[in-house]
């Protein structure tokens, strides 16, 4: 079996169990329709389309990045419950692959609340990009699996702690702020056309690259840990 | 007609002319904080070895298989399994532990249809269902049974760990009480399971070899080719069979 195929197996693996419990996307929608419903009812948006246009691209984030973290942990307990975790350390699979495979069974899960929660947020705001909107199809995705790359990873660094779910945050939020940024900026270009999302687009594409091989380098390290 | 003996006999010879030692520990001490699990305990087993582990609850049995499996590392001392690392015999070793190491939500069949694909990924879908759901029948369970793992008895869920480690086919399997939520029928019927496992030859011809812990002695004795006893973290005896 090659490397693609363990991924397939961890990935179809995620997508069942989840299939199954609806633990991971139950959780994110309800958490980001708050957040959006709430944050829509604090100011309204339809008196100031400007500022809107202007915040909004960091409100989605902002509401992304809370939620998937409220999935990133629950990930990983699966893999805690029953011990199943040293089921993996002693195969003979390749540990990256098990990585992968979870990064990107949450990838799907955010990207399926956001396919949700876009409507709600262009009705709810009132949004009419005045950018090229297209250009959302290549920073939702980028945005999405930089989130999702480095949750996974330090959501299972953070499995042996006690703590894991202040930890999570705490180690998450800082290593992401580049990332954050870029992805805040650029939408934040498409919705008000006042600049161009371009140069944004290549940070992001440059942080998820960076951090994707750290990610898949270093888990085999993780994993092992005692 | 050849015995399981002979079989196992002949699967030793091969092995000890073939291999280093199955396991090797070196006078391993295993401390959690200020807590020393493991007391400089120096043992080693030959490919081919049955062994089962006798102790009190902390005696320290759990952690000499968490050692040997690699899943966990010595503080003082050296782990050698086939004269390697631990981390470096991934795929050779199968460790069962008091946790099923399963997927609740998952059932029977697809749990280790899942965890065959890892071990034998070569091999297509079709045949890792068959050979899971053979897995399954042989420790008594039904590979049709749609339940899920999260709703299997303690038993059930036991001898589902049982199927997991069996199909990876290691050279060295670890068990951890293994017969501690089975009925008497059930513990006899899994002893009888790896009395076969183990007269199989490996991989390359190499003996198989076991270690268990258990507190039922007498349940364990057709396994106990060499018996340990541990008590407070020290070795207290290693003897083989006729004294066993």
């Amino acid at each position: 079996m090659n490397y693609a195929q363990h991924v397939l197996t961890h990935l179809r693996k995620d997508l069942r169990l989840e299939w199954r419990t609806k633990d991971s996307i139950n959780g994110m929608l309800f958490f980001a329709l708050l957040v959006v419903v709430v944050l829509a009812m604090a100011f309204d948006p339809a008196s100031y389309p400007t500022m809107t246009r202007q915040i909004s691209g960091g409100l989605l984030w902002v509401a992304l990045l809370f939620a998937a973290m409220t999935a990133l942990n629950q990930s990983w307990a699966r893999e805690t419950n029953n011990n199943v975790l040293d089921a993996h350390r002693l195969s003979s699979a390749p540990a990256s692959a098990l990585f992968v495979g979870k990064a990107l069974a949450n990838f799907l899960f955010v990207i399926a609340v956001e396919v949700v929660l876009a409507p709600i947020f262009t009705i709810f705001y009132n949004l009419h990009p005045l950018g090229e909107t297209w250009k959302l199809l290549i920073i939702l995705p980028l945005g999405t699996w930089a989130l999702v790359v480095n949750g996974t990873f330090f959501a299972a660094l953070s499995l042996r702690s006690r703590n894991r779910e202040t930890l999570l945050p705490l180690v998450l939020l800082p290593i992401s702020m580049p990332a954050l940024l870029a992805m805040i900026q650029a939408t934040t270009a498409v919705l008000t056309g006042e600049f161009e999302p371009t140069l944004w687009i290549k940070v992001l594409v440059a942080y998820v690259v960076v951090f994707t091989t750290a990610c898949v380098l270093l888990f085999q390290t993780i994993l092992s840990a005692d | 007609m050849l015995t399981t003996n002979d079989l196992r006999a002949e699967a030793a010879e091969t092995s000890t002319a073939l291999a280093a030692p199955a396991v090797e520990l070196t006078r391993v001490s295993r401390l959690y904080g200020s807590f020393v699990a493991l007391r400089e305990v120096s043992v080693t087993l030959a490919a081919g070895s049955s062994v089962v582990m006798l102790g009190e609850n902390g005696a320290g049995k759990s952690t000499m298989l968490k050692l040997v499996a690699g899943l966990t590392s010595p503080s003082y001392g050296s782990v050698a399994i086939f004269g390697e690392g631990p981390k470096d015999q991934r795929g050779r070793v199968a460790y069962m532990s008091h946790a099923t190491m399963l997927y609740d939500e998952l059932t029977g069949l697809e749990n280790l249809t899942y965890f065959g694909s890892l071990h034998k990924g070569g091999e297509g879908r079709g045949v890792l269902e068959q050979k899971a759901a053979a897995a399954l029948l042989e420790v008594g369970l039904e590979p049709t049974n749609s339940r899920r793992l999260g709703e299997y008895s303690q038993g059930m869920r036991q001898r589902a760990s049982l199927a997991r480690v069996l199909l990876s086919e290691p050279d060295l399997l670890l068990l951890d009480e293994p017969f501690s939520n089975l009925d008497v029928g059930s513990a006899q019927s899994m002893i009888e399971r790896l009395l076969t496992y183990v007269a199989q030859p490996g991989s390359n011809g190499l003996a198989r070899t076991l270690m268990l812990t258990t507190h039922q002695a007498e349940l364990a004795r057709p396994l106990a080719q060499t018996t340990i006893t541990l008590r407070e973290g020290r070795l207290v005896s290693q003897i083989g069979t006729a004294a066993s």
